[in-house]
């Protein structure tokens, strides 16, 4: 085919972008995963019992900030990266303060207590399962993901890749916290960034061969 | 490129709007930058047009990725950097040159003769007017020194003189900067 030609056909029919196109995108493949996800965790581990009695809590509340302050930035950054000419920019470190933040309160719950006392705040009753459910649930997230960022065009696919694994993470993360029953945030700074960060640890492998685009 | 930005983004403003004939003109102006940025960097002329259709094509499908707020031709060259890249990794062959060469799709020296002149600009207008005007005469738009002497009512060597010294002035205010 002559490029003249291909230039014809490709400009004989030109629809409209929608503005925020990308964005709308990115949240639809990630809105499926959730949906998805939010079922898995109800059918397969179902909503703790105590969900109103917690939501009265702080503990619930900080373990919501922390995974959706990861999320939203996480969402900021991946807005960028899913464009050729993207960086990272401010976002970049910035999607590490959430852990930061979380690591200070965790700290500050440590101090002063004996050693059984800091290890049921670390291990919980449920630190054998808690980073491998996050990974789990966040799988039809980074299924999503994916699909949408297959038709943008990100070109540094690593990094890519492992911001949309936490994003996924973090997104998953928040739909196990209506399961989950823990409540200390050193067991959250360990368990919950373990799972997340597993699974941005997948997106960085599987970024490379599954984003490529031609 | 400080023109071909604005005007190809203007170009592409209308294209995501819905406007076809603007999209073509855009695809047409892509077109001979594209053909020549991958002419430099693959030998085989029957590739490189294959891999300039293929780079229209997904910046075709992959138009929504353009941000407005940021610069239209960096959009392009991220695209066809990663074409080349692609290509080189699908044919296993190494780059023949660097790639990172931002200014050489949009081929324009432009960018770097527009620098020079404000360059120039800057450090004459710190000279007094007339040795201003009389380098500018001589050096720039390429007076004879008869020519300056006579649009200035200045003998020849006044000239001569006054040149050499606004130029020797301007060596050292150069060396200043750096």
């Amino acid at each position: 085919m002559k490029t003249d030609d291909l230039i014809a056909a490709l400009s004989s029919d030109v629809e409209p972008v929608r503005p925020r196109a990308v964005v709308s995108r990115l949240a639809l493949g990630l809105g499926f995963g959730a949906v998805v996800s939010a079922a898995v965790m109800v059918l397969w581990l179902g909503v703790r019992a105590d969900l109103m009695q917690a939501m009265m809590t702080g503990p619930f509340w900080m373990k919501f900030a922390y995974a959706l302050s990861v999320a939203v930035l996480g969402f900021g950054l991946i807005d960028r990266l899913a464009r050729p000419d993207g960086e990272g920019g401010v976002f970049g470190p910035l999607i590490l303060a959430p852990l930061a933040v979380m690591i200070a309160i965790a700290a500050y719950q440590l101090t002063g207590l004996n050693h059984a006392e800091r290890m049921r705040l670390m291990m919980g009753a449920s630190w054998q399962v808690c980073a491998r459910n996050i990974v789990i649930l966040s799988i039809p997230i980074f299924a999503g993901l994916f699909w949408s960022l297959r038709a943008l065009a990100p070109t540094r696919l690593t990094a890519t890749g492992a911001v949309a694994g936490m994003l996924a993470g973090a997104a998953g993360t928040f739909i196990y916290e209506f399961h989950c029953n823990e409540s200390a945030a050193p067991f959250i700074a360990i368990w919950y960034t373990l799972g997340i960060a597993a699974v941005g640890l997948l997106g960085a492998i599987f970024g490379r061969i599954l984003l490529r685009w031609q | 490129m400080i023109e071909a930005e604005a005007e190809l983004k203007a170009l592409m403003l209308r294209a995501l709007g819905g406007d076809s004939a603007a999209y073509r003109t855009l695809l047409q102006r892509l077109q001979s930058h594209l053909r020549a940025y991958y002419a430099r960097r693959i030998g085989r002329a029957a590739e490189a047009e294959d891999l300039l259709q293929e780079t229209l094509i997904a910046m075709h499908t992959r138009r929504e990725t353009y941000d407005p707020t940021r610069l239209f031709t960096a959009w392009v060259y991220a695209i066809a950097r990663y074409k080349l890249i692609d290509h080189f990794r699908r044919t296993k062959r190494r780059a023949e040159d660097p790639l990172d060469d931002t200014d050489t799709l949009f081929s324009a020296s432009d960018a770097q003769a527009v620098e020079a002149m404000l360059d120039v600009t800057r450090l004459l207008s710190r000279l007094p007017e007339r040795t201003q005007k009389l380098i500018r005469d001589v050096k720039i738009e390429g007076l004879s020194t008869a020519e300056a002497a006579a649009r200035h009512a200045m003998s020849e060597s006044a000239v001569k003189v006054s040149v050499h010294r606004g130029l020797k002035a301007l060596g050292a205010k150069v060396g200043d900067e750096e």
